[in-house]
């Protein structure tokens, strides 16, 4: 046999080789690791057009608070969109959910955490109705999307008779708009000033945990003598990650603690990326978006899989809807205007691809948080919001151009 | 026509066309003589219909190697519109009309009849009203395509190909999915055609219908022309045509395997598969056949002999609608009705269209593996990537997938080694009867041998498997036993000391035409 495969060397196309996985490793990192680089460069960009205002405490605790509903959503849209489906009626999601916590916890007085919970039941059984439409009656998504577009904003006017509903109880305030309590009050930090304790051990304790989840995945690796990163790298990765987590949480400490919102915001990520990456579900959504035929053909339950992204969909959104109504003491017959293109573009900049079957819940943030950075470094340097929106546009239709010419390139 | 009637309208000289791996066509002539009807003969994967596209210009010139010429002038085609406006018009198999549209609009798609950019729709009308009484075809221009049969269409095709005023029509398969009337309809439309002048060239299986119109028959074989033959002067028969086509030395060697075989480990019985276009359209019909365990059994058929349509809808009913008939596991009945019943039962199916159906194309070669049983690495939901990884670098090893590692995207990787992708995930769920659905096509003679390896060990590990191919010697040279297969039926089953090519092409090509099924 060994005869055989010698001659199949040079008979057959050349098989992929050492030197050419080399090469396309190197396009894969780009596109994967683009986007974390287009951040950066985001960032100094507009830390030196804003003189460090970007970066000041109270403005890093604004762009996570003012962002954490778009980021919400976003992870829920990238589940969708790695499926090869969209949704665009998580805006309207967003004012009816608002709108529903708001008659449950104003007009009718439930406490919260019920409400809370029948708020995000009822936006499952929203996510429920699209996914039937979607995964078992066969409609495209952008349609069924579409019309649940109206459906939902008609559903939020009728519920709310074109009038506002308001003040929310002050825990759902905290929720969306409120800070960690200084447990363990002050700490000095020499020219920085007194920083909040109990964010700096948190800060330290993700950071420890983050390190040690790693070099415990990656001796597991090395265990079954997989490829990993060189020592050298390694170590680079983690200690530039630490470093950026250290600098947000010593900011935030020094400004007004740890918003409540980041906390879960972070609670989510963790979640998600897990699913993603390591659950039997996570990774038939995958496999759906990259081949739906190989899929079905595979035993993978793609009506099932499909329903239950929606689903998910529907949760997250009431969620944002809670936080984006908490955030402004009211649910409003406009809110969650054009919260869908928002989510699309967070995903679709933070590396998703067109046709599916790619995709990442970090990178969703990272495209998220790139968008949030522009409108409010725009914003701090005073720019007219039209041109934020041009700005925007132009980067959205860029990072889709570059991972389709990546993809062009790594499949020459 | 001024031009005389004698001699060569149509020369191909010494066509040669590669594709990345696969040499389809090997100094390939042919030569056509005005008015007449010119039959092309050979196995799937001959180079028919390769040969039909250098010639209609959809491998533009420059692609290929050789000459082309037409009304002895020489032909450098970019594109189907340079052949069209010479007169050269292609009907394939799959006809492309746009279900939607009027017959008329169908007709001048592209060609559409117009005065200063706006259709004028009595002129359109009215001349195809013309065109569909000279193809015979009693339908109202206005009427939708989707609203007449498959055969009436293709009779659409045909008036599409003579607005266009055709002088060499080319069928590839017209007859594939008609009905008998339909067919001889057509038959007789092609015999008025040659009367009016224009030359046919038409590619087809049914080797009962080339007898009864072609003038002469070229004979393709492995990306070669073989032969021509001329209809009357040799006295060709079916079975000289056979010969023709089957008639290749064993070009491959084949794994010597000595099988050991035990008990039945699967068998249907009376299945029966509508089709889900045409619901009231037989495309598999009582078929039965077993497989036992360490065997290897084969299922030869025709392009639209029904073998993939019988082994996807035993697959979960993955294909047809109507599915009758009972499936049996080492000697009980079981129910399957979905891909993950089938599964569960030990059955894998291993698709014929790597790219399409069997891979994502975008994942490495680790998830790809794991895709039909992606449970078994699981606790709870949760996927262990270690384990996976570990399962996944053993499937390289032992099926000797040339990749740097499996974190290698599958969309890379060559057909031989793609396939031994496909070969790893199905065995790796474990399954007890493996059909494998064209193991070996698009794949160079080196990585079949292994292909070839791997099925006989499979085999050797008590493993059923059931092999379709369209290659007659690789069914032959490894198989224990061969089923044929027509137009839906099976029409015999040979022992592999019983089989030859002869035998085997004999049986695959009777009742084609006399189905009473249909």
């Amino acid at each position: 046999m060994s005869s055989v495969s010698a001659t199949d060397v040079p008979a057959g196309p050349p098989p992929a080789g050492p030197a050419r996985t080399t090469v396309f490793g190197v396009s894969l990192n780009i596109r994967q690791s683009g986007i974390y680089i287009a951040f950066a460069l985001i960032v100094v960009l507009f830390t030196i057009l804003t003189e460090g205002a970007l970066l000041q405490p109270q403005n890093i605790s604004n762009i996570i608070v003012q962002n954490s509903y778009i980021l919400i959503l976003s992870i829920g849209m990238i589940l969708i969109i790695i499926a090869g489906h969209i949704d665009l009626s998580v805006g309207s999601v967003v004012a009816v959910t608002g709108a529903i916590a708001a008659v449950l916890m104003v007009d009718y007085g439930i406490p919260w955490p019920v409400a809370l919970v029948l708020t995000l039941i009822a936006g499952g059984l929203i996510g429920a109705w699209q996914g039937y439409w979607i995964a078992y009656f066969g409609i495209p998504a952008f349609i069924v999307t579409l019309a649940g577009m109206l459906l939902f904003r008609a559903l939020t006017l009728t519920v709310l008779g074109n009038q506002g509903i308001g003040p929310f109880p002050d825990p759902v305030r905290t929720l969306s708009n409120g800070f960690t309590d200084g447990y363990f009050g002050n700490v000095g930090l020499g020219v920085l000033g007194g920083a909040d304790t109990f964010s700096l051990l948190v800060g330290v304790l993700v950071v420890g945990g983050m390190a040690l989840s790693q070099w415990r995945t990656r001796t597991a690796r090395l265990g079954y003598h997989q490829a990993v990163d060189p020592l050298p790298v390694f170590l680079l990765k983690i200690v530039t990650a630490a470093a950026v987590i250290m600098f947000v949480v010593v900011q935030l400490a020094r400004f007004r603690n740890l918003p409540w919102v980041l906390v879960l915001l972070a609670g989510l990520v963790l979640a998600y990326s897990l699913v993603t990456n390591r659950a039997v579900f996570g990774r038939q959504i995958y496999a759906i978006g990259g081949n739906l035929q190989a899929a079905v053909l595979s035993g993978i339950k793609v009506k099932q899989v499909v329903f239950w992204i929606f689903v998910n969909m529907g949760v997250l959104a009431a969620l944002a809807g809670v936080i984006f109504a908490g955030r402004l003491n009211q649910a409003g017959p406009t809110a969650g205007n054009a919260f869908e293109l928002d989510a699309i573009a967070a995903a679709f900049i933070g590396g998703a691809a067109v046709q599916g079957g790619v995709g990442k819940v970090v990178g969703a943030i990272t495209g998220g948080l790139i968008m949030g950075v522009i409108n409010n470094g725009m914003s701090l340097i005073g720019s007219p919001s039209e041109r934020v929106m041009l700005v925007k546009g132009v980067v959205l239709l860029a990072a889709v151009a570059f991972d389709v010419w990546a993809k062009r390139r790594a499949a020459r | 026509m001024s031009s005389p009637t004698q001699g060569d309208i149509l020369r191909m000289r010494e066509i040669t066309k590669t594709f990345p791996g696969v040499r389809a066509l090997q100094d390939v002539n042919l030569s056509v003589r005005r008015g007449e009807i010119h039959a092309i003969c050979g196995e799937n994967g001959a180079g028919k219909s390769t040969l039909m596209k250098v010639l209609s210009g959809v491998y533009p010139h420059g692609s290929y190697d050789g000459e082309i010429s037409f009304d002895g002038q020489e032909c450098r085609f970019a594109g189907i519109r340079d052949s069209e406006q010479r007169g050269i018009v292609i009907i394939h198999q799959e006809l492309a009309l746009c279900p939607q549209l009027s017959i008329a609009e169908n007709i001048f798609l592209g060609n559409e009849r117009s005065r200063r950019g706006l259709i004028d729709w009595n002129r359109t009308n009215h001349e195809a009203q013309a065109l569909l009484d000279r193809v015979g075809l009693p339908e109202n221009p206005v009427t939708t395509v989707s609203d007449i049969g498959v055969g009436k269409q293709q009779l659409v095709e045909i008036a599409k190909a003579l607005s266009k005023e055709v002088r060499l029509l080319i069928l590839d398969e017209p007859t594939a999915a008609l009905n008998d009337e339909d067919s001889a309809h057509l038959l007789d439309l092609l015999r008025g055609l040659r009367a009016e002048g224009i030359t046919c060239v038409i590619i087809s299986h049914k080797l009962n219908e080339i007898a009864a119109i072609a003038d002469r028959v070229t004979i393709l074989r492995d990306g070669r022309s073989i032969e021509t033959l001329d209809m009357d002067a040799d006295d060709v028969t079916e079975d000289r045509i056979i010969s023709g086509m089957v008639g290749r030395d064993l070009e491959h060697r084949y794994p010597p395997h000595e099988p050991s075989i035990g008990a039945e480990a699967f068998r249907i019985e009376d299945w029966t598969v509508h089709s889900p276009v045409q619901r009231d359209r037989v495309v598999v019909s009582k078929a039965n056949l077993s497989v036992r365990h360490g065997e290897i059994v084969g299922l030869a058929g025709l392009m639209g002999a029904g073998r993939t349509e019988l082994a996807m809808s035993v697959f979960g009913r993955s294909y047809g609608v109507d599915i009758t008939g009972r499936v049996y596991r080492d000697g009980r009945q079981v129910e399957i009705r979905s891909v993950r019943d089938a599964i569960g039962h030990g059955i894998a199916y291993a698709t014929e269209d790597r790219k399409r159906y069997g891979l994502n194309l975008i994942e490495d070669i680790k998830r790809n593996i794991s895709a039909a049983d992606l449970g078994r690495l699981a606790r709870r939901g949760w996927v262990d990537d270690n384990e996976e990884y570990r399962v996944a670098e053993g499937y390289r090893h032992d099926m000797n997938i040339k990749a740097p590692s499996v974190l290698s995207v599958t969309g890379k990787l060559s057909g031989g080694n793609q396939q031994k992708v496909v070969l790893s995930k199905w065995i790796f769920t474990d399954a007890d009867v493996l059909i494998l659905d064209e193991p070996t096509r698009g794949i160079d003679v080196g990585a079949k041998y292994e292909i070839y390896s791997i099925i006989n060990r499979l085999a050797d590990a008590g493993k059923a498997v059931l092999v379709i191919s369209s290659e007659l010697p690789e069914l032959l040279g490894l198989c224990d036993r061969v089923y044929t297969m027509s137009a839906g039926h099976i029409t015999g089953e040979l022992p592999r000391h019983e089989a030859t090519q002869e035998r085997l092409m004999t049986l695959m090509t009777t009742l084609t035409s006399k189905d009473p099924a249909r």
